[in-house]
């Protein structure tokens, strides 16, 4: 179902945007407090319009915010990257990296979408992701190729993060049978792999060889991170059902 | 000791056909970081489209000691002004 | 957001009594002072010690905010609080880059920050208990500091003057959002109405204590106002400010948490109730149950970070020493 499909979407980027938002006020320099907001505040802004069009596919009467603030954790679509925890500043960049090489293709895939919303959504966000691609691989190349501590540290990053790329690349049912509306993840790994490579060359690393892939979040099967995280979203939306805001 | 991170003087032009302005200013350890950094913090109202960064310590001054022997020297050159000549009204626009 | 409640910066200058004069003639004409001019060390000491309280300010008050950016119970409000946040620290940055012309480093003011040397607005030693406080920060903490920064704007210090022109455009947007906030709570409700009043009974009282001690007990006020760095007294700006905001408050159906208060027709302006300045310079001091913190979460930031910005510093020796061997 296309709504499912964009709902899964939408997930992905609120996910990621509220990640990088517990970051504001605790950078490692006043230059990223203002740098991390600005790609969180991309990434709610692409999820708003993407839960509020699913919304009205589905036709239940569910806006954006009771998409986002009344499912549980088992009903979360996201891929298990974008709900990784921030750790250091070195994991949050590579994550923001890869979430990014993979969305900058989709995106542009998507500008030939069927879908109206989903057009100017395409539109906006593939240059938001090519930016983000920028400030993060930038920021990789510089911990990679830093000092010991920085390289060691961009290192386990990668290594912690291996397992997670797979499952970026595979189709839900619902994404396949939304053909025309959204393009196809799998199509995309190529592009993907020229991008990481790029950056990786210029962070002294090595392309990470992952012992297996770990899926499950496009089934709602996630890690215990992203029910604290939800948790603490909700709280307030959940105590005062009914109330506007 | 802490090591100091450099400080940039960060320019904007807020469209084409006007000149770079200067902005602000921004820390950064080098320039490639200093134009993400002044774009992320100068740029998020739509201020502009080109950015220029420079080394704040490349930037060489007037000395304020100076200001009357370099500046005042300019201001009884009047006839360096248009104003300064007569042209007959009749001769028309010039 | 600031308070221009000055702490204990000293003007005094040993300059000569002809120098002094001079400079004063510049002021009194309104000439900007700009970072090379000659300028007394009174002056410099002053400017560096309030646009560093300003910048520490601003950074400090990131942090109550962001307490609630991660519960924000709507996406809208929450894109608008994490840009009002981040704001907040553009604002820091412009201030520190002002401070830095005056020849002190950002590593040393914020080293000062949290080795406690440095002061910072006392508002931000408050807690931030419900989803209400944002509202209510907005509308009366930065209407505060609106009314503290426009007669910065004019400050006779260039670099600090433009700085506040580029804050207080940006300001515009932070108590409009508030009071939206507030408003859709205090027409919400009654829980989200009692939630409102409970912030406001909380933030008033402060929010009237940042505009500084009353003039009579401000003992830095007279050279500042002569230096055109301060064009108001702190009474005349928190007069101000509690005229624009009863109104404010009757039009939300919230009550300000004074008895006292009432329209005076002599001065035409409200009369107001004493402040508890004994909680005020408590609240400086650093007791209560934030400040400790409120320190502690930027202390961890900067040194969680140490590595992040030796590595850019070390890739970037790296960098330059790759383009000279490559020439």
């Amino acid at each position: 179902m296309v709504w499912q499909a964009l709902l899964e979407l939408a997930d992905d980027h609120l996910v990621l945007g509220h990640r990088l938002s517990e970051w504001c006020g605790h950078a490692p320099m006043l230059e990223e407090d203002l740098a991390l907001p600005n790609m969180a505040l991309d990434l709610i802004g692409t999820a708003r319009t993407l839960y509020a069009r699913a919304g009205e596919i589905e036709g239940a009467g569910r806006d954006e915010d009771a998409l986002a603030y009344l499912r549980g954790e088992r009903d979360y679509r996201n891929c298990l990257l974008v709900e990784r925890p921030n750790e250091d500043f070195a994991h949050t960049m590579l994550r923001q990296l890869y979430f990014a090489a993979l969305m900058k293709p989709y995106w542009e895939a998507a500008m030939g979408s069927s879908d109206p919303v989903v057009q100017g959504v395409a539109g906006k966000a593939v240059k938001e992701m090519a930016y983000h691609i920028r400030h993060a691989g930038e920021w990789v190349i510089r911990l990679g190729d830093g000092t010991e501590e920085s390289a060691a540290r961009m290192r386990d990053a990668v290594a912690a993060l291996a397992i997670y790329v797979d499952e970026m690349f595979d189709d839900s049912p619902a994404a396949l049978a939304a053909a025309g509306v959204l393009p196809r993840r799998a199509d995309l790994r190529g592009a993907f792999d020229a991008t990481i490579a790029a950056v990786f060359s210029g962070a002294m690393l090595d392309q990470p060889a992952a012992p297996y892939a770990q899926r499950g979040g496009r089934d709602g099967l996630h890690s215990e991170g992203l029910g604290h995280m939800l948790a603490v979203m909700q709280s307030l939306h959940r105590q005062h059902p009914g109330a506007v805001w | 000791m802490t090591q100091t991170t450099p400080l940039w003087e960060v320019f904007i032009r807020p469209r084409n056909g006007l000149a770079h302005k200067h902005a602000g200013s921004i820390h950064a350890a080098d320039e490639v970081l200093a134009l993400q950094a002044a774009r992320d913090v100068y740029t998020r109202r739509g201020e502009g489209n080109s950015i220029w960064v420079v080394r704040s310590a490349d930037i060489y001054a007037s000395d304020p000691d100076q200001t009357a022997e370099n500046f005042d020297p300019a201001a009884d050159k009047v006839y360096r002004h248009p104003t300064f000549y007569d042209i007959p009204d009749d001769v028309g626009h010039m | 957001m600031y308070s221009q409640g000055l702490i204990g910066a000293d003007g005094r200058s040993t300059e000569s009594a002809e120098f002094l004069a001079r400079f004063q003639a510049r002021i009194d004409a309104e000439d900007k002072i700009e970072p090379n001019d000659a300028m007394p060390e009174g002056y410099r000491r002053t400017l560096i010690r309030q646009i560093g309280q300003h910048a520490h300010s601003e950074i400090v008050g990131m942090l109550p905010e962001g307490n609630w950016i991660t519960r924000a119970p709507s996406l809208r409000r929450k894109a608008a609080l994490l840009a009002k946040v981040q704001d907040e620290g553009g604002h820091g940055l412009y201030l520190y880059a002002a401070a830095e012309t005056l020849g002190v480093s950002r590593e040393e003011m914020t080293e000062e920050l949290l080795s406690g040397k440095a002061k910072y607005s006392s508002i931000f030693n408050y807690p931030t208990l419900s989803w209400a406080d944002m509202g209510i920060i907005g509308w009366l903490v930065d209407g505060a500091a609106i009314m503290n920064q426009i007669p910065l704007c004019r400050c006779s210090y260039g670099p600090y003057a433009r700085a506040m022109i580029r804050v207080c455009k940006e300001e515009s947007f932070h108590q409009r959002q508030g009071y939206e906030l507030c408003m859709a709570l205090a027409f919400g409700t009654p829980d989200q109405k009692a939630m409102v009043q409970d912030a406001l009974n909380r933030w008033w009282w402060p929010s009237l204590m940042m505009f500084g001690p009353h003039d009579a007990d401000s003992q830095h006020s007279d050279q500042s106002m002569a230096w055109k760095i301060k064009r108001f007294t702190n009474d005349e700006l928190r007069q101000k400010f509690i005229d624009a905001t009863v109104p404010q408050a009757e039009y939300l159906g919230l009550t300000l948490p004074d008895p006292d208060l009432k329209w005076n027709d002599a001065k035409g302006g409200y009369d107001h109730g004493p402040i508890d300045w004994s909680e005020f310079w408590r609240v400086v001091k650093g007791q209560g149950p934030m400040a400790r913190d409120r320190i502690k979460a930027r202390k961890k930031a900067w040194e969680d970070g140490a590595w992040v910005r030796e590595a850019a510093l070390a890739h970037a020796a790296k960098r330059a020493a790759r383009k000279i061997a490559a020439e």
